[in-house]
């Protein structure tokens, strides 16, 4: 095995144009957010210039598209709606995610004052914050995310892992089995012809 | 070879002509074996008798394929989609054909895909790799100052957070592909994440490694970025740059992805461009509004980053039904843990009631793929088949009904419930569920 502490002289060093270029994450905290400002008045325009078409004019998502807006309290729902308002934690990952990939298909092309129009916006269609909201550096981390408590780190190793290692049984396990679920009762899968496959 | 190049080789087309006979010889010696006891009466077979063309004639020079395809007459064991699953294909996923592979090595051509902005082209030369954050020296690697690093060779599963997630409410798709086909399973040869962030230097971080991360982030549109605990980059992480003994494909990351040993696909970041060592996680689109469970009671658990154990019979399946009559019948499938290796496969014929252990084909090996077998003499009534995979911590694999008495049917991702197919009496298979 290779002496991993020895240093290879590899690489050279980055450049700051070069770290500032791609270091462009935002934190929750609010770390790496720039200068800028947005109102949900020029969100409203931008968003139906450059969002719309897939997410609905007022976030609310298109065919198959991703909903942005709606879906409080649903969450313990047999069919929870996911969006930005009823789910997401963090203001911060919407404003990254939607400045660093999106457009879909046209990603890495709004300004800095478009990103916090449009995320001031999607806050407005979430009922977040009124019609003549703007959306500042300074006021982020101001705006409540009705969901920023409903996460739990990891706790398999707690409440699964001791259950689930538990000796298994190997014989007479069970004296009724029978079959409650069947997948061609929904007959959803593609047919198997081999690239022609379409959706069912 | 295409089509074109098919037409202009006569040797293949001779072949082609042959498939009809083949079939036709294959149903006369089905008939003949039925008949039972009148062997006496059973014709010599002209496959044998009589002068094959490949017996005869030329078969490819070896200049005819440069690059070689599986024969056509492989053309099932390919990747498929379902289309109602994503709203395009380019956000999307694709399945690999377990049910038709055997060992345990995945052939790249047919290795299962996950993209959330198309799978893109990067050229070696226009590679950039920039480690930056909390290191002694942020660094920019071209792809050949990674090739100068020391290499070493590892098999890892990758399986997709999602894998088996439409199955949560109920058997939903027909077959193991759909259900399990998120996965492959290939021998990486790349640089130790460990060994770049030490080139770069960690030093300032002293003993503060434990409450440290690492965000990683592809050169696609997507960026795909994660937090990776620092821990975790430090002990198995590779910077892979060849799997399966050849560059990446295209669609897993060429020229350079991360391999993220146990953890969810999702962060083994394709198309690697930078890796950031951070004191708090970004807490990222892929970490937030993706790739977190939901529990019944409405919460949701983040950084489910290990994938516990799991297995699934292959064949029989629903895309392999039993052809061959009663008799002697090979199950067999695939097991693995992100947790360590895989100990014991046991196998149920009756849903659950009483098991077998099943052998497995090569001792298990650190959260990689495991083939297991069990030849049984089949009497062609129905059966409830299932797998249940045992890893190197003493964790089993548990029912369906087991995972949603405490997660509920909405965790979307880490489905590794124990799968039933039932086989009946016509060699068929379904996906079902049955009674706990």
């Amino acid at each position: 095995t290779p002496a991993l502490a020895e240093k290879f002289g590899l690489g050279r060093e980055a450049l700051p144009e070069e770290i500032n270029a791609w270091t462009v994450e935002v934190f929750p905290d609010g770390k790496n957010l720039p200068e800028g400002s947005g109102s949900v008045a020029d969100g409203e325009k931008i968003f139906a210039d450059n969002c719309a078409v897939c997410h609905g004019d007022f976030a609310e998502g298109v065919d198959n598209w991703p909903k942005l807006a709606g879906g409080e309290g649903t969450l313990a729902n047999k069919d929870p709606v996911k969006t930005v308002g009823s789910y997401w934690p963090y203001l911060s990952t919407v404003w990254d995610y939607a400045h660093r990939s999106m457009p879909f298909g046209n990603a890495q092309t709004l300004t800095v004052d478009e990103t916090y129009a449009i995320v001031a916006y999607i806050l407005y269609s979430n009922y977040l914050v009124e019609d003549d909201f703007v959306l500042t550096k300074d006021n982020f981390l101001d705006v409540e995310m009705p969901n920023a408590d409903g996460f739990i780190v990891d706790n398999r190793d707690e409440v699964e892992v001791p259950k689930f290692s538990e000796a298994a049984c190997m014989s007479d396990c069970k004296t009724d089995v029978h079959i409650t679920k069947k997948a061609t009762v929904l007959d959803v899968t593609p047919n198997q012809g081999g690239g022609e496959d379409t959706a069912a | 070879m295409d089509d074109k190049e098919r037409q202009g080789n006569p040797a293949t087309n001779a072949a082609l002509s042959r498939r009809g006979f083949l079939r036709a010889g294959a149903a006369v010696g089905a008939m003949a074996a039925g008949a039972g006891a009148a062997r006496a009466e059973q014709q010599p077979d002209p496959l044998i008798t009589e002068v094959q063309p490949w017996a005869s004639g030329w078969g490819d020079g070896v200049d005819a394929t440069p690059y070689g395809l599986p024969i056509e007459f492989e053309d099932d064991v390919i990747r498929r989609n379902v289309g109602w699953l994503t709203a395009d294909v380019i956000s999307s996923i694709n399945f690999t054909p377990i049910h038709a592979l055997d060992g345990t090595i995945t052939p790249t051509g047919c290795a299962f895909e996950r993209h959330h902005s198309g799978a893109i082209e990067l050229k070696k030369e226009d590679y950039r790799l920039m480690i930056n954050g909390l290191v002694d020296k942020p660094l920019v690697f071209t792809y050949e100052d990674l090739e100068r690093f020391p290499r070493v060779n590892r098999t890892y599963f990758l399986e997709c957070a999602a894998n088996s997630g439409m199955e949560w409410a109920g058997a939903q798709l027909n077959g193991a592909q759909f259900t399990q086909g998120m996965i492959h399973n290939m021998q990486y040869s790349g640089i130790p994440l460990r060994t770049l962030l030490e080139e770069a230097g960690i030093t300032n971080l002293g003993d503060q490694i434990k409450d440290k991360w690492v965000y990683a982030e592809g050169a696609d549109a997507s960026s795909n970025g994660r937090s990776i605990p620092l821990e975790k980059a430090l002990d198995d992480c590779l910077v892979a740059i060849k799997a399966n003994g050849e560059a990446l494909r295209k669609e897993h990351g060429y020229p350079v992805r991360l391999v993220v040993p146990g953890f969810e696909g999702n962060m083994w970041v394709k198309w690697l461009r930078r890796l950031e060592v951070t004191d708090e996680a970004v807490q990222s689109r892929e970490e937030t509004s993706k790739y977190t469970d939901t529990l019944a009671d409405g919460t949701s658990r983040k950084w489910t980053w290990v994938m516990d154990a799991k297995s699934v019979v292959t064949s029989p399946s629903p895309q392999m039904p039993i052809k061959h009559g009663k008799g002697p019948l090979v199950i067999t499938g695939m097991a693995w843990s992100g947790r360590g290796h895989i100990t014991k496969v046991d196998v149920s014929l009756d849903g659950g009631a009483n098991w077998q252990e099943a052998r497995l084909a090569e001792p298990g090996a650190d959260k990689a793929v495991s083939r297991f077998y069990l030849e049984i003499d089949w009497d062609g009534s129905e059966m409830l088949l299932q797998s249940r995979a045992t890893d190197s911590t003493g964790y089993v694999q548990p029912t369906k009904d087991a995972l949603r008495a405490i997660r509920g049917e909405n965790s979307v991702y880490h489905n590794n419930g124990i799968q039933t197919w039932w086989v009946k009496e016509n060699g068929e298979s379904e996906n079902v569920e049955v009674s706990s």
